[in-house]
C-alpha cells in the first residue's frame, strides 16, 4: 500500500466533500461521547488507567523474561511457538504451516499486525485464499481498501456504498442499504466460510505470561466461529501484547471496550489455552520494530498500547481527515507515534498532522503521553534530516529574527506596513492562510511602540 | 509586587489592545508592571516544528529580559506553557528555572495568585468561552472533558464577575480550534474545517463574542469569521475583564 | 530476543490491583439492568422447571435444541462430546450453565467443560444461559479471583447476543454468533 501523497494532501482531498467530513466527524464524536459515559459510570476510572499504565510499564521493563515464561507455558499447553523478526518471516511461517497441511483457504479475524505485514497479499500470491471475517474488514477486503480505523474498519463508508459492494460481490439487490439486511447477508455468506475452512487465524488482544493463554476480543463472534471449527488455528501477536498474570486481565478487559466504543465489555472475550483434541494451535511472536522501539526512552511507552482506538475517536484532526489520510495501517494519534519508528522516510509527515491539543493522551486507557511523543518525534525527524530544506531555512531565519530585538521589531513593522499599504503582497494565492481566512487586521503600532510612548504614564 | 509583562510576538504586532488591557488590568489590581522592551518571542513556533535546537538564543534573550521579577505574566496560555515546559539555557539555567517557576498566564494569575473575588467590569454581551488546548490541557485552566474528575473553570470563574455578561454554552466543550501553530498553514484544509466547526458551535448557541486566554486561536477564528462576513467578534479575555465599569 | 533484553528499561514494580472493589447493594438487580441494557433477554425463572416451561414456550421444539445440562434433557438434546463440531451447524438453541456472571458488564463466564463443544455457544442461532444468582460477582476482578488458577483448555466471557455496528454505526444484533441471548436466573 505505497502512496506518494502525505497527510496534508490526502486530508485536503477528504475535505473536498464537506458533508462527508461532517458525517464522519459526527459518527466518531458520538463514539467518544459513549466512551465518556462509560468512563463516568465506572468507579475509580482514573485509578484504573493508572494501574493499566503501571502494569504495562512493568511489562516493558521485564519483557524478555515474560516472553520466555510465556513461551514455556505455551509449549506446556501444547501450542507450537514461532518467533518472527519481521513481516517477511511472519508471513513465511504462516505460509509454511498451511502448506504443510495442504491448506488452500483460510479465514481470518481481526489482526492489525497481519495487516501491517500484508499477510493476505503474501498468501494470495502463493495461491492461498484468505477471507476477513470481521464484517468491517470483509467490506474493506472486497473493496480492495485497507481499514481506516483499527476498531471500526469502514467507518468512512456510507451504507449506500456498502450496499453497492454487496450488490457487486454477493449478489444482493441493487439499492439495498439497510444495515440489518446487509448484515444478515454477510452472516449467511461467512457462516459458510467458517464451516468450510480448515484453517483460522486470529490476532491476540492480551497474552498472559503466567498461564500461556491468550485472549481474543470480538463483538461479532467471528474469531470463535473460525477457531473452533478449524483443524489448524494460528494466532499472530506483537511482542508487546504480553501481560504478566491472568488477574491483570481484569484491569484491561474493564478498560478496553469502554475506551473503544463505550461498552462495558466486548461481547466475546475468549481465552484460548490448549488445542481441542485433534486440532493444532500455533502462535507466532512478532518483533517488527518493537525491540527497536524498546530502546528509545522517549518513545517506548507507545508499546503500552492496547489498540482500543479511543485516541482516533477523540482526535479532531483524525475525525476531519479520515484514517486513510495517514497512509499507515495504524492511523490517528497512536499511528503517528508508531509509524516513524517503522519507516521514518515514509511517515515523517504524521507527527505534524496534529495540533498537539492533548485530547488523545487523556482518553488513552494506558496513559501514553501521545501528544508529548508527537512533539518529540518532530524534533527527531528534523534532527535526522527528514524535514524539507526550505523549512529548515525559514526556521533558521525565524530563530535569527526572534533572538534579536532589533531585527524582530523591524520585521514586525515591515509586516504591518505591508498589510496596511500593499496587502496584495500578502493576500494572494501563495499565502495558504489566505485561502479561506482573512489576514488579521493590522494596527498602526505595535504594543512595544505604544508602551514606548505611553508606558510611563500608566500606573 | 513587581511583574514582568510578557507580550507574545503576534499579540505585540497584531493585537496590541489585548496587551494594553492586560497591563491596565494588572495595574488596577495593584501591581507594579514592567514591560522589558527587548523581548521578542518564547520560541514556540520553532520548537513545535521540530526545531527546538534552534531556540537557544531566543531562550537566552528571554532569560535576559525576564530575570529578577516576582512574577512574569502573559496574556497567552500557549506561550506560557511553552516557557514552563521548555525554557532552558546553557548560559544561566538557574535563572531559567526560576522563571519557569514564576511565569503565569493572566487568568491563572488572577485566580491563583491575586485570588480576586470581584471585578469592576461591565460587558453586556453574550460571550462564548473558547478553552484553548494549551490553556486547558497544559495549564489546567479548567477541567478536561475526557477525565472523570470534578468540574472547574478559571476563565468562567472570572467572567462571572463581569456585570451584564451572559455566558453561552457549546456542545463540544474543549475541541481544538485547529490553529496548532504552523499546522494552520501546513494542514490548511483540516485547520480551517476545525475552525469553522468551532465557530459554528458558538454561533448556533447564540454567542456574540468568542473569548479565550489565547489570541492564536482567536486570530485563526477571526480570519474565518471575517472571510464569511460574520457579525460574531473575537475578543481576548483581558479586554473583557478590563472593560470599563458601568457609570453610576 | 537478545535485542529485547538489551533494550528494555530498568524494572518497575507492578501496582496493587486489590484496591479495585465495587460493592453492589443489589447485585442481582445490577446484573439484570446491565444485561438487558445491552440487548440481552433476562428471565427470572427461579427454578429449572420454570426454565423448561420457558424453553417450550419460546423456542421451536421442531428445531435442534442442544444442552450440556443433564436435567434439561427432556427439552433438549444432550450434546455428544464425540460429535464433529461441524455437525452443530443447524443448532437453533444452545443452553448452557454459567460458571459465574459479572454484574458490571452483564457477561457470563463459561469454560469448555460446560460447553460440551467449544463451538456450541457461538454457532447456535440463539443462546440461553442458566445463571445461579449466588454465582453473580460484582466486577471482573472478582471474576478472576473466583477463576483463580484453574487450568481450562478454553474459556470465554459472553456478554450478550453477537452484534456489529460496522455499517454506519447502526447497531445490528446478530453478527456471526447467536442472534439472541437469554439468561435464566435461578435461585
Amino acid at each position: 500500500m505505497k502512496n506518494t501523497l502525505d497527510h496534508a494532501a490526502l486530508a485536503e482531498e477528504f475535505n473536498k466533500d464537506e458533508d462527508r467530513v461532517d458525517w464522519h466527524d459526527g459518527a466518531l464524536w458520538w463514539i467518544r461521547q459513549k466512551r465518556d459515559r462509560a468512563a463516568n459510570q465506572t468507579p475509580q476510572w482514573e485509578e484504573l488507567r493508572e494501574a493499566a499504565s503501571a502494569i504495562k510499564a512493568n511489562v516493558i521493563s521485564n519483557l524478555h523474561d515474560y516472553l520466555i515464561q510465556f513461551e514455556e507455558n505455551l509449549k506446556k499447553n501444547g501450542v507450537k511457538v514461532y518467533w518472527a523478526a519481521d513481516a517477511e518471516e511472519h508471513n513465511q511461517i504462516v505460509y509454511s504451516i498451511l502448506k504443510d497441511k495442504d491448506i488452500k483457504q483460510m479465514v481470518k479475524s481481526k489482526s492489525m499486525l497481519t495487516e501491517e505485514c500484508h499477510l493476505n497479499e503474501y498468501l494470495e500470491e502463493r495461491g492461498i485464499e484468505v477471507i476477513n471475517s470481521d464484517l468491517g474488514e470483509y467490506i474493506q477486503q472486497i473493496d480492495n481498501e485497507p481499514p481506516s480505523h483499527i476498531v471500526l474498519p469502514c467507518i468512512h463508508k456510507r451504507k449506500e456504498e456498502i450496499g453497492e459492494l454487496f450488490h457487486d460481490h454477493l449478489g444482493t439487490e441493487k439499492g439495498l442499504s439497510d444495515p440489518t439486511l446487509l448484515t444478515r447477508v454477510a452472516r449467511k455468506h461467512l457462516n459458510n466460510v467458517f464451516l468450510t475452512r480448515r484453517a483460522a487465524l486470529t490476532g491476540v488482544n492480551f497474552a498472559v505470561a503466567e498461564t500461556g493463554e491468550y485472549v481474543v476480543c470480538t463483538n461479532e463472534g467471528n474469531a470463535d466461529m473460525g477457531a473452533h471449527l478449524s483443524d489448524v488455528q494460528i494466532a499472530s501477536m506483537g511482542l508487546e501484547k504480553i501481560i504478566p498474570e491472568r488477574k491483570h486481565l481484569g484491569v484491561f478487559l474493564r478498560l478496553l471496550a469502554r475506551s473503544a466504543i463505550g461498552q462495558p465489555i466486548t461481547i466475546y472475550s475468549s481465552h484460548y489455552k490448549k488445542p481441542r483434541p485433534g486440532q493444532e494451535m500455533h502462535l507466532i511472536l512478532v518483533d517488527k520494530g518493537r525491540s527497536d522501539l524498546l530502546a528509545r526512552p522517549d518513545f517506548r511507552d507507545s508499546l503500552k498500547c492496547i489498540k482500543c482506538g479511543a485516541c482516533m475517536n477523540t482526535c479532531p484532526v483524525y475525525r476531519k481527515s479520515g484514517g486513510l489520510s495517514y497512509h499507515n495501517t495504524i492511523s490517528g494519534p497512536i499511528g503517528a507515534i508508531l509509524a516513524p519508528n517503522l519507516d521514518m522516510k515514509q511517515h515523517a509527515d504524521l507527527p505534524f498532522a496534529s495540533t498537539l491539543c492533548g485530547s488523545c493522551s487523556n482518553v488513552c486507557p494506558v496513559k501514553i503521553p501521545i501528544h508529548d511523543q508527537l512533539y518529540k518525534w518532530r524534533q527527531e525527524i528534523v534532527r535526522l534530516g527528514y524535514s524539507a530544506n526550505r523549512k529548515t531555512f525559514s526556521m533558521k531565519a525565524m530563530a535569527l529574527t526572534l533572538s534579536s530585538p532589533e531585527i524582530y521589531n523591524t520585521a514586525g513593522k515591515t509586516g504591518r506596513w505591508l498589510l496596511n499599504n500593499a496587502p496584495f503582497a500578502i493576500n494572494n494565492k501563495f499565502n495558504p492562510w489566505y485561502k479561506q481566512r482573512d489576514m488579521p487586521d493590522s494596527s498602526q503600532q505595535s504594543f512595544g511602540e505604544w508602551y514606548a510612548k505611553n508606558g510611563s504614564k500608566t500606573k | 509586587m513587581k511583574i514582568g509583562l510578557f507580550i507574545p510576538c503576534y499579540v505585540n504586532q497584531l493585537y496590541p489592545n489585548a496587551a494594553i488591557a492586560t497591563l491596565e488590568l494588572l495595574q488596577k489590581l495593584g501591581a507594579e508592571v514592567v514591560y522589558p522592551a527587548r523581548q521578542t518571542c518564547c520560541g514556540q513556533p520553532m520548537a513545535n516544528s521540530g526545531y527546538e535546537h534552534l531556540t537557544q538564543s531566543c531562550n537566552d534573550l528571554f532569560v535576559e529580559n525576564f530575570s529578577g521579577f516576582d512574577y512574569i505574566v502573559a496574556p497567552s496560555a500557549s506561550c506560557v506553557l511553552h516557557v514552563k515546559d521548555h525554557l532552558h539555557t546553557h548560559t544561566n539555567e538557574k535563572a531559567a528555572t526560576e522563571i519557569r517557576g514564576k511565569i503565569y498566564e493572566l487568568v491563572e494569575f488572577l485566580t491563583d495568585i491575586l485570588k480576586i473575588e470581584k471585578l469592576d467590569a461591565h460587558f453586556p454581551h453574550k460571550v462564548g468561552i473558547h478553552q484553548s488546548c494549551h490553556g486547558l490541557r497544559g495549564l489546567h485552566l479548567a477541567q478536561m472533558s475526557e477525565l472523570v474528575a470534578p468540574a472547574f473553570s478559571k476563565p468562567r470563574q472570572l467572567l462571572k464577575m463581569v456585570n451584564g455578561l451572559e455566558l453561552t454554552e457549546i456542545e463540544r466543550a474543549d475541541e481544538c480550534c485547529g490553529f496548532g501553530g504552523l499546522f494552520c498553514i501546513a494542514e490548511e484544509a483540516v485547520s480551517v474545517k476545525m475552525g469553522k466547526d468551532r465557530i459554528a458551535d458558538h454561533t448556533k448557541n447564540g454567542a456574540e463574542y468568542i473569548t479565550s486566554p489565547d489570541l492564536s486561536c482567536l486570530m485563526h477564528m477571526e480570519g474565518i469569521l471575517h472571510r464569511n462576513k460574520s457579525n460574531v467578534k473575537i475578543i481576548h479575555i483581558a479586554e473583557i475583564l478590563n472593560s470599563s465599569p458601568i457609570k453610576a | 530476543m537478545a535485542a529485547v533484553k538489551k533494550n528494555q528499561p530498568p524494572l518497575t514494580i507492578l501496582p496493587d490491583i486489590s484496591i479495585f472493589q465495587v460493592h453492589e447493594v443489589d447485585i442481582v438487580k445490577k446484573y439484570s439492568d446491565v444485561f438487558t441494557g445491552i440487548g440481552g433477554l433476562l428471565v427470572s425463572a427461579g427454578s429449572l422447571a420454570n426454565v423448561k416451561d420457558q424453553i417450550r414456550l419460546n423456542f421451536d421444539q421442531n428445531k435442534r435444541i442442544f444442552t450440556t445440562i443433564p436435567s434439561l434433557s427432556d427439552v433438549a438434546e444432550l450434546c455428544d462430546p464425540q460429535a464433529d463440531p461441524h455437525s452443530l451447524f443447524d443448532v437453533e438453541l444452545a443452553i448452557v450453565e454459567a460458571r459465574l456472571a459479572v454484574a458490571e458488564n452483564g457477561a457470563v463466564w463459561v469454560t469448555e467443560d460446560v460447553m460440551g463443544h467449544r463451538i456450541l455457544p457461538y454457532i447456535a442461532q440463539h443462546l440461553a444461559v442458566l445463571v445461579y444468582e449466588d454465582r453473580i460477582v460484582s466486577t471482573m476482578h472478582d471474576a478472576y479471583s473466583k477463576i483463580g488458577s484453574e487450568d481450562y483448555g478454553f474459556g470465554g466471557f459472553i456478554g450478550g447476543p453477537s452484534k456489529t455496528a460496522d455499517i454506519e454505526q447502526a447497531l445490528v444484533l446478530g453478527a456471526h454468533g447467536p442472534l439472541s441471548m437469554t439468561v435464566y436466573l435461578i435461585n
